[in-house]
């Protein structure tokens, strides 16, 4: 039985192509056949985040107007057996995405026997985040601990609750999954930020992770290895818990507690 | 920050509960409006112009429709602005 995951946000450049290359390698790396789209029709990046931009042919656009088949579009990634990646096309057209088109593919990928179908959204709430989520089993819904993320996170659950298919057809409905990325354990300490819990209060959505701010994202999207792939750092243990609670095991949460520096530290700075 | 302030933690209220306050209004009202707002709206809006444009000539923005919720009933009220007699 292949799951669909929508990883989605409304508010823009909050980490849902970073989760969802490092969610989808995740999974593969755990041996289920995994496929990972984009959805950012005219904005392709997960390409880049995964690093076989190089290798895109064939696209999302290509597969749904049949000028080529999944087998040809579909790019096999380089760090991970099993999984593969469905880019976005560069077209401005946005309508090139059409319901029973986005269907079809998935169908397709469900023939061909993947475990996961992870669908990276793109921002906003208008056709292209629709179509990503409308097909989901469950939504991985990431936000930053911030107002203005917190408030569109709602937002787009409202929309999941009304516009996904199963929502439509009156089935078992999404199942959700609240995922806090680049998160300062630091300043939540401090009083800036607002901690998970509070983020957790307010949205009402199981929590699956919480990822911390961290400089090796950007070094990973630098060399276009996802980031859960870094040996030793807290991000990508971070994800890795991530894909471990997702399969259902147990994992107590880590990088949400700041250790204050010492007495030496605080009196003479560091 | 002093250093004094550093060292015994300030006094004055943390910016992330004045969120969290702010927050718990915005998404509460949020999710009233999403209850109370029926999707078919627009679609009736769009089929009553197709209907009345039958008979008279009007603009789609000339009919407005909106619901309301009073205590514990719902008034849905469509308003029509005719064409000036000169115009039909
Ligand atoms: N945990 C993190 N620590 C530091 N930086 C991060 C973290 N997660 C994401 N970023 C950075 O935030 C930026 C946006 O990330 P990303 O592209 O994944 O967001 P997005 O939600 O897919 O954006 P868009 O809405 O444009 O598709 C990138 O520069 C990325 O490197
Ligand atoms: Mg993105």
């Amino acid at each position: 039985m292949t799951r669909v995951i929508v990883v989605t946000s409304g508010k823009g450049g909050v980490g849902k192509t970073t989760s969802s290359a490092s969610f989808a390698s995740g999974l593969a790396l755990r041996g289920f056949k995994t496929a990972v789209i984009d959805f950012d029709v005219g904005l392709r990046n997960l390409d880049l985040i995964m690093g076989c931009e190089r290798r895109v042919v064939y696209d999302f656009v290509n597969v749904i107007s049949g000028d080529a088949n999944l087998h040809q579009a579909l790019i096999k990634d380089r760090h991970c057996e099993n999984l593969f990646v469905l880019p976005a096309s560069q077209t401005r057209d946005k309508d090139a995405l059409t319901e029973e088109g986005v269907e079809k593919v998935l169908n397709d990928l469900k023939h061909m026997g993947f475990d996961y179908v992870i669908c990276d959204s793109p921002a906003g709430i208008e056709h292209g985040a629709i179509m990503a989520l409308t097909f989901a089993d469950e939504a991985i819904v990431v936000t930053n601990p911030e107002v203005s993320s917190i408030r569109d996170s709602d937002r787009i659950l409202g929309i999941l609750q009304s516009k996904s298919r199963r929502a439509r057809d009156g089935q078992e409905p999404v199942k959700e999954h609240l995922l806090i990325t680049r998160y300062s354990a630091k300043r939540v300490d401090e009083g800036e930020m607002l901690s998970y819990k509070d983020v957790q209060e307010l949205l009402r959505v199981p929590l699956i992770g919480v990822i911390p701010e961290s400089e090796s994202v950007l070094q990973a999207s630098n060399s276009g290895t996802p980031v859960i792939h870094t040996k030793d750092e807290d991000a990508a243990d971070a994800y890795q818990d991530v894909v471990a609670r997702f399969l259902g095991e147990e994992r107590e949460l880590r990088f949400v507690n700041f250790e204050k520096p010492g007495l030496f530290k605080r009196l003479f700075g560091g | 920050m002093s250093w004094l302030e550093k060292f015994f933690g300030s006094p004055q209220p943390k910016s992330a509960s004045l969120a969290k306050e702010r927050l718990t209004l915005v998404i509460a009202h949020q999710r009233a409006d999403e209850d109370s707002t029926p999707d078919f709206l627009p679609a009736l809006q769009r089929e009553l112009v197709a209907v009345i444009s039958k008979y008279v000539k009007v603009n789609p923005d000339d009919i407005r429709v909106q619901l309301e919720k009073r205590d514990n009933y719902e008034v849905l009220e469509v308003n029509i602005v005719m064409p000036e007699p000169s115009a039909r």
